[in-house]
């Protein structure tokens, strides 16, 4: 069992949990995630960790209302259980002086990068930060994003908050006014991951993505997050997360995470059904923002 | 007779003993059982085993013994039974296997004790596996285990993974008197008997129920460690000072077969397939959250010969499948898996494809598998195995139609820990380097046994190496001596 130690919302459906997992906290370095479970039916589900507290023994997690598990999990509160946690898994983020950083955050992939940026900046690089989402009340982690950045760029896709448009958008316009960047990180969903990469192609620019494919043990025994990278079946859990934006075929992925679709509609409804007054008045698109992280 | 030989109970003269049938191990019918994930061994009632047992001929050099890589005394146990004393026979197992309601079920008893019985040679072996599967039930029903004797030595020992090899060394280090932890990487204790074996041909309650044992026997488990993640060996010695630490972290990585369309939704690891169906319970889904694609009514197919790719198989029909292949690219006498499952899987419907070598997963246009291409095959001269190289027969590629294809060709080293150890050595492959006879690996006061050091085998070897484990492992407690 894993005391939750603190729990809020940050946003609509977006919440932040600080965990008891001292011996996670103790080993994570920025870039892994944990699997967790909830109860004893429950499935496994990987989710990066955002922050960790190695003297308090602590580890904390940014987790959106997508499926199922999500929401249930979404539901808990400070001083509640989490039945499993298990991690730091997958290879940290590479960090080096690399120069000129832009860091590039979509929705809840923000919680995602942010210790990675942290990282790059701490090791001298000047970090370029991009975060954006649907719309004001789904910016997070824009303080902390921007005491990490030499700079912050803001972008809404209805203009509700700073600038309206994508993050590609922004990242595009660094380029086209040639500013210069050594490394590109991308997190978020896959349609925007995909997009960071095919703008930095032609300048062959460094691209790092951290992929989030479906994932059952994620130490390597099952396979099931086998990603498609420069022709090669890559384990995401145990090679990556984080991969060259450039060689992943993102197609495969988001095939691949679409196995479930079904099934997981199919749990979605029938814990809607079997909850529905505390559940009314969550929205039916909670799940667009973050691809096939659920 | 030796001295441990006690006079036997079996009324019955040698002549009369080798004319007894052997006694048939109830079992769920084929048509039923194929619908249900219940075991489909029923277990021999006590007039059973008491039947079967008669049949013993108590050799005076037990080669069944002999066989046993981890040496159970069959001839005793077996004695024991016609004398009526099943606790009796247990306990005279659990000197030498501590976990006998497992190995009783799966364990290929052909290739060790049942093989070199002397009754094959006038018909059928003694039932040793369903011997030994009746003692350890009735002993678990009965609730009577014998504890520990040897007094605390204040030695600490950390096991890495509480598959097969993992409980095995915990169980004897623990009764030899030290205090033992097992660290496992799921939330499951029990490793491929957990996640890989399948309810049908290895109850979950019974592995739960033998690792109650060992807890009662006071090892320690704590779940979700992944060592060399979340702690390492080193720290592990260093900081936890733990005496001695055995690794025994079983298959690693799941092999795939580098043809166009792996990539497909529908094409699974077996590791990935049973994973979901056995750890996390999806063939009850949605009452269970984990899903598993839903096969009623599609043509499923297994592509490997050994008994990993049969649980696969058998779970696919299970789940609704309407046809279910076995694709294996030698023949029925190159299979590696257990003669029983091989039988019962054909009486529940699989269709053996042998002498099949697939080239090719076939999209159906939407990003999900429609078939297999695959070659016909013929046998050519002996491999590096020993077995005889399957050759493709030019122009004889045909398609098989398929929704959900499983891999079930082995695995590679899983390099976690041996990545994060200090002077830990690896073979070419990647495997841990331990002493045949010692388990001892490069590293003082580290031992390694099971899949992590031989790659894939069996349950009852990863058992053996566990045994000889942990008697080195006693041993350098007692005298640290490397």
């Amino acid at each position: 069992m894993f005391r939750i130690a603190h729990a809020e919302f940050i946003a609509p459906g977006i919440k932040r949990f600080e965990i008891e997992a001292p011996r996670i906290a103790r080993k994570h370095q920025a870039g892994q995630f944990v699997i967790l479970r909830l109860h004893d039916r429950g499935e496994r589900i990987p989710l990066t960790i955002e922050n960790s507290n190695p003297a308090g023994g602590t580890i904390s997690i940014v987790v959106q209302s997508v499926g199922k598990t999500t929401h249930l999990l979404n539901a808990l509160n400070t001083g509640d259980n989490i039945l499993d946690v298990v991690g730091p898994l997958g290879k940290p983020s590479e960090i080096a002086l690399f120069g000129n950083v832009v860091v590039v955050g979509g929705g809840v992939g923000v919680a995602m990068a942010y210790p990675t940026a942290a990282a790059l900046k701490h090791a001298g690089n000047r970090v370029v930060s991009i975060i954006g989402a649907r719309n004001r009340e789904l910016v997070i982690l824009e303080r902390e994003m921007r005491q990490v950045s030499d700079e912050l760029m803001i972008t809404t896709d209805d203009g509700s908050y700073a600038e309206k448009g994508l993050v590609t958008d922004k990242l595009r316009q660094l380029l086209d006014n040639h500013t210069c960047i050594d490394l590109v990180l991308a997190v978020g969903p896959i349609p925007m991951m995909r997009a960071v990469a095919e703008i930095t192609r032609k300048d062959r620019i460094r691209t790092i993505v951290s992929l989030n494919p479906i994932m059952i043990d994620g130490t390597g025994m099952c396979g099931g997050c086998r990603v498609l990278v420069d022709g090669r079946s890559q384990f995401a859990c145990v090679d990556g997360p984080e991969f060259d934006g450039h060689l992943v075929d993102f197609a495969v992925l988001t095939q691949r995470n679409s196995t479930y679709r079904e099934a997981e509609n199919r749990s979605m409804e029938e814990f809607r059904q079997e909850l529905e007054p505390s559940l009314a008045g969550i929205p039916d698109d909670a799940g667009c923002a973050q691809g096939g992280r659920r | 007779m030796t001295p441990a030989a006690k006079p036997s109970a079996n009324p019955l003269r040698l002549r009369e003993r080798i004319k007894l049938p052997r006694q048939p191990m109830p079992e769920q019918p084929a048509e039923e059982r194929a619908r249900n994930f219940t075991e489909v061994n029923l277990g021999y009632s006590a007039e059973l085993a008491r039947q079967e047992a008669l049949r013993c001929l108590e050799c005076e050099k037990p080669t069944c013994m002999d066989k046993c890589p981890v040496g159970v005394k069959v001839r005793e146990f077996v004695r024991l039974i016609v004398a009526g004393d099943f606790l009796g026979a247990a306990a005279k197992i659990r000197e030498d296997n501590v976990l006998p309601a497992i190995t009783g079920r799966v364990c290929p008893q052909e290739d060790h004790c049942e093989g070199s019985c002397k009754l094959c040679k006038k018909g059928e072996s003694l039932g040793i596996g369903y011997l030994e599967r009746f003692v350890a039930d009735y002993e678990q029903r009965m609730g009577t285990i014998s504890l520990p004797t040897a007094p605390p030595t204040g030695k600490r020992v950390a096991v890495v993974g509480s598959g097969p090899s993992g409980l095995t060394v915990a169980g004897d280090l623990v009764q030899k008197g030290h205090k033992v932890r097992v660290f496992e990487a799921l939330h499951e204790l029990g490793g491929v008997l957990v996640y890989g074996i399948p309810e049908f041909r290895l109850p979950k309650d019974i592995v739960r129920e033998q690792i109650d044992q060992l807890r009662t026997m006071g090892v320690e488990f704590e779940t979700n460690v992944v060592v060399g993640k979340t702690v390492t060996i080193d720290e592990l010695m260093e900081e936890e000072h733990y005496d001695a630490v055995f690794i025994g972290t079983g298959a690693g990585l799941p092999l795939f077969m580098n043809i166009p369309g792996e990539h497909l939704n529908g094409v699974y690891s077996a590791n990935e397939f049973l994973t979901r169906i056995n750890l996390m319970k999806a063939y009850q889904f949605p009452k269970y959250d984990q899903p598993v694609i839903d096969l009623r009514g599609k043509d499923a197919a297994v592509i490997g010969g050994g008994n990993t790719a049969l649980d696969a198989i058998r779970s696919a029909l299970r789940l609704g499948a309407r046809r279910a292949y076995v694709i294996y690219r030698r023949s029925e006498a190159e299979m590696p898996a257990r003669a029983e499952e091989v039988r019962h899987a054909r009486q529940e419907g699989i269709e053996f494809r042998m002498l099949t070598g697939p080239i090719e997963f076939l999209s159906d246009g939407k990003g999900w598998l429609g078939g297999l291409r695959c070659m016909c095959m013929q046998l050519g001269e002996p491999d590096a195995s020993g077995r005889r190289r399957p050759v493709p027969i030019p122009g004889s590629e045909f398609e098989l139609p398929l929704s959900v294809a499983v891999i079930a060709i082995g695995t590679s080293a899983n390099p976690v820990i041996q990545s994060t150890t200090t002077g830990l050595a690896t073979d070419t492959r990647g495997y841990i380097q331990a002493d045949t006879l010692t388990q001892r690996t490069s590293r003082k006061g580290v031992f390694a046994g099971g899949d992590i050091v031989t790659g894939t085998a069996t349950v009852i070897l990863a058992m053996a190496a566990g045994r000889r484990s942990a008697k080195s492992i006693h041993q350098y407690l007692t005298t640290g001596l490397w």
